[in-house]
């Protein structure tokens, strides 16, 4: 595998000279038959780019596939947020309902495509473009992560689009906040994709897949704080919800309001032994799982058949 | 790693292997077959494809072992055009897993295009291009999308990639069709795109897995010619994997696999010259009388078998058989409606080797054995 600048002395490098048939020689400046650490980084990093630029030409060409992801978490905001927003009272939470629904709106924005990275890496392989991918001279981790800056990429930029509501809700066009909630999302919807890839590469059927997503999303997005504070859970699912990833985004994004509009000082949600972990911890950890179950799925998806 | 010159190092044109009966001193091979090869070949210092005691197994059930393919050798010379010829399950596709470095040999080697499958996948991966057995197309893309998108996983620069696209649309005559979703193209479009895909990055070794499965007649001829094209101007070489006999008869040398080992490998001619008997059939006023004539005519080792379609034997030079059949029926009194001889066919070729029809729709499939039962005249075929 790593192998690639070496050549054996029998091999003679291309081009061969004017003998050589007309499609052994690739002509000079591709760069493909580059050597050394810069072209091979060359290699990979526009393998992940094109495969960046797959997610990215997917989405441009899915707009309704985009827009009913996109009316998901907006129907959730303003009719649930609106309906409920008369009957919970501000003191509970500290802010407004539809404020505090905001950042797990946001979160479930960029669930929803970074899950789906995991759902076409399967279909990838039953419709065998997973084979294409696997031809392409490059590491598979590499290929690996290029699935998951592409997912990430794609998720960011729907929850960017959900964003531009920060208004509605009572949030001000801050561009520091703004930035900060781009920043957050960008680290959970990496985390969210890894995880999700970190599924899928083991698994061959879609079905099994939904199934078992059926299964987990809805006690991770109960447990997530991100519809109703963690304090007004019975103590074991508060504990539980101190393990769940989603939980962490949430309050990652939700803690970014608060710093930057310190007036909404909504109610905290994780807690460890009563304490409120630091924000840059809260990140940290999120960014460490996704690391962990990238590096996991990689290991997985580079075993030789 | 062999490292031959000139043409004394080409395979010979039949290679048996152990079990195999001896094969005649003299193999006819034409050289329209060869000719315009040994030119190309010439410059070229290597073989495209050299493979030495390939074995692939898998583990199966239970902890038993499947072996997929059970010890290939074979060498596959720049230019040619090289077929596998096997029926489903006999380890073709695994094969091709192996040489493009997609699956890592159980054991033996493999060097293809100047590379070791095992220690630079990479390089043999960028110098090879795939045609897969199924569609591998993201179908939500265009086509110019999906070209693009094979380009930058090579490495391909952003310009080249535009312009390397575009060469290879023109070629599969797409050009038209390059911002039309891939769903939206026919079967045989979307075949001449991936093998347009395939060429992108400008590969010195094509590999087509069954190329044409699924497609219709016309499409399969659209996609044959395109590839007569590219072998023809480009010297490219061609590796297909094939269960369709006509298919086989357009390559230069054909390899017989069964079983995950190859029983044959040699130029269609040389192939079915090796078997050497053709097939005469007679039609007569009664079949099954000219049967016990006929055989006492033949060579008793001779299996001479009648049905519906008459009397059929298998014998060395057909043609010269027939009047001395035709007059040993006159003379016990059965006319004689239809005399014909045929060359074999490369399915015979594969029945005396695996014991197997390969064709179990026709009789004769092949263009190349036009063997009309109802021609008076004999024919041998003209090409040998």
């Amino acid at each position: 595998m790593t192998d690639l600048t070496v050549q054996a002395p029998d091999a003679p490098r291309t081009p061969e000279g004017p003998g050589a048939p007309g499609a052994a020689a690739p002509s000079g400046d591709t760069g493909v038959h580059g050597s050394g650490w810069p072209a091979r980084l060359r290699h990979e990093l526009r393998a992940i780019h094109a495969l960046v630029h797959r997610d990215l030409l997917r989405l441009a060409g899915q707009r309704t596939h985009t827009a009913l992801m996109l009316l998901h978490p907006m129907l959730y905001l303003l009719v649930l947020g609106g309906g409920l927003a008369a009957l919970i009272p501000r003191a509970s939470l500290g802010v407004g309902y539809q404020t505090y629904l905001f950042p797990g709106m946001l979160m479930m924005t960029v669930q929803t495509p970074a899950i789906m990275v995991g759902i076409r890496l399967i279909t990838d392989r039953q419709s065998g473009y997973l084979r294409e991918l696997l031809m392409a001279p490059v590491s598979r981790a590499t290929l690996l992560l290029g699935l998951c800056a592409g997912g990430t990429m794609t998720a960011t930029a729907q929850g960017a689009v959900l964003l531009s509501l920060a208004g509605t809700v009572g949030l001000p066009y801050d561009p520091l906040l703004l930035v900060l909630l781009l920043g957050g999302m960008i680290l959970a919807s990496f985390t969210i994709t890894a995880l999700a890839l970190a599924l899928a590469v083991s698994l061959r059927r879609a079905e099994t897949f939904h199934t078992l997503l059926g299964l987990i999303m809805m006690p991770l997005l109960f447990l997530s704080g991100g519809f109703f504070p963690l304090h007004a859970l019975p103590g074991w699912a508060h504990t539980l919800a101190a393990a769940n990833p989603l939980a962490y985004a949430v309050d990652l994004l939700r803690r970014c309001v608060t710093h930057r509009v310190p007036d909404q000082q909504a109610a905290a949600s994780i807690e460890w032994a009563g304490r409120q972990p630091s924000l840059p911890l809260e990140a940290g950890l999120l960014l460490a799982t996704g690391v962990i179950a990238l590096l996991w799925a990689a290991r997985r998806f580079s075993r030789p058949e | 790693m062999q490292l031959p010159a000139g043409d004394a190092d080409r395979p010979d044109p039949v290679q048996r292997l152990a079990g195999a009966d001896v094969l005649a001193p003299t193999v006819p091979v034409p050289t329209a077959v060869t000719g315009r090869h040994v030119a190309q070949h010439v410059p070229e210092p290597v073989y495209a494809i050299s493979v030495r005691g390939l074995v692939k197994s898998y583990p199966g059930p239970r902890g038993s072992t499947t072996h997929a393919v059970r010890g290939v050798d074979l060498d596959v010379a720049q230019g040619e055009t090289f077929a596998f010829l096997g029926p489903n399950g006999a380890g073709k596709s695994t094969t091709i897993a192996v040489l493009c470095a997609l699956a890592r040999p159980t054991a033996g080697h493999a060097t293809v295009a100047g590379a070791d499958v095992l220690s630079r996948p990479h390089e043999v991966r960028r110098r090879v291009g795939m045609l897969f057995q199924h569609s591998a197309l993201d179908a939500d893309l265009t086509a110019d999308q999906n070209l693009h998108i094979h380009a930058r996983l090579y490495g391909l620069s952003r310009r080249h990639a535009r312009s390397r696209a575009a060469e290879v649309l023109e070629t599969a005559g797409l050009t038209d069709r390059r911002r039309s979703p891939v769903r939206t193209l026919s079967g045989g479009m979307r075949r001449r795109l991936e093998i347009a895909r395939a060429l992108l990055h400008s590969p010195r070794v094509l590999f087509l897995d069954e190329p044409t499965t699924g497609l219709d007649p016309h499409a399969r001829a659209q996609v044959w010619d395109h590839l007569r094209a590219l072998r023809d101007r480009q010297g490219s070489t061609l590796f297909v994997t094939t269960h369709y006999l006509e298919e086989a008869e357009n390559c230069e040398r054909i390899a017989i696999i069964d079983r995950g080992r190859v029983v044959a490998m040699g130029t269609p001619l040389a192939l079915k010259a090796a078997i050497g008997d053709d097939l005469v059939v007679l039609r007569t006023s009664d079949d099954t009388a000219a049967r016990r004539v006929v055989r006492g005519v033949v060579p008793p080792d001779r299996a001479v078998a009648a049905d519906s379609g008459g009397v059929s034997l298998r014998v060395p030079d057909g043609s010269t058989w027939i009047p001395r059949l035709c007059a040993a029926l006159q003379r016990h009194g059965i006319a004689v409606h239809a005399a014909a001889a045929a060359p074999p066919t490369l399915d015979d070729v594969f029945f005396h080797h695996t014991g197997r029809s390969l064709d179990t729709t026709e009789r004769h499939p092949t263009p190349a054995a036009p063997a009309a039962p109802c021609a008076t005249t004999s024919e041998t075929g003209g090409s040998r």
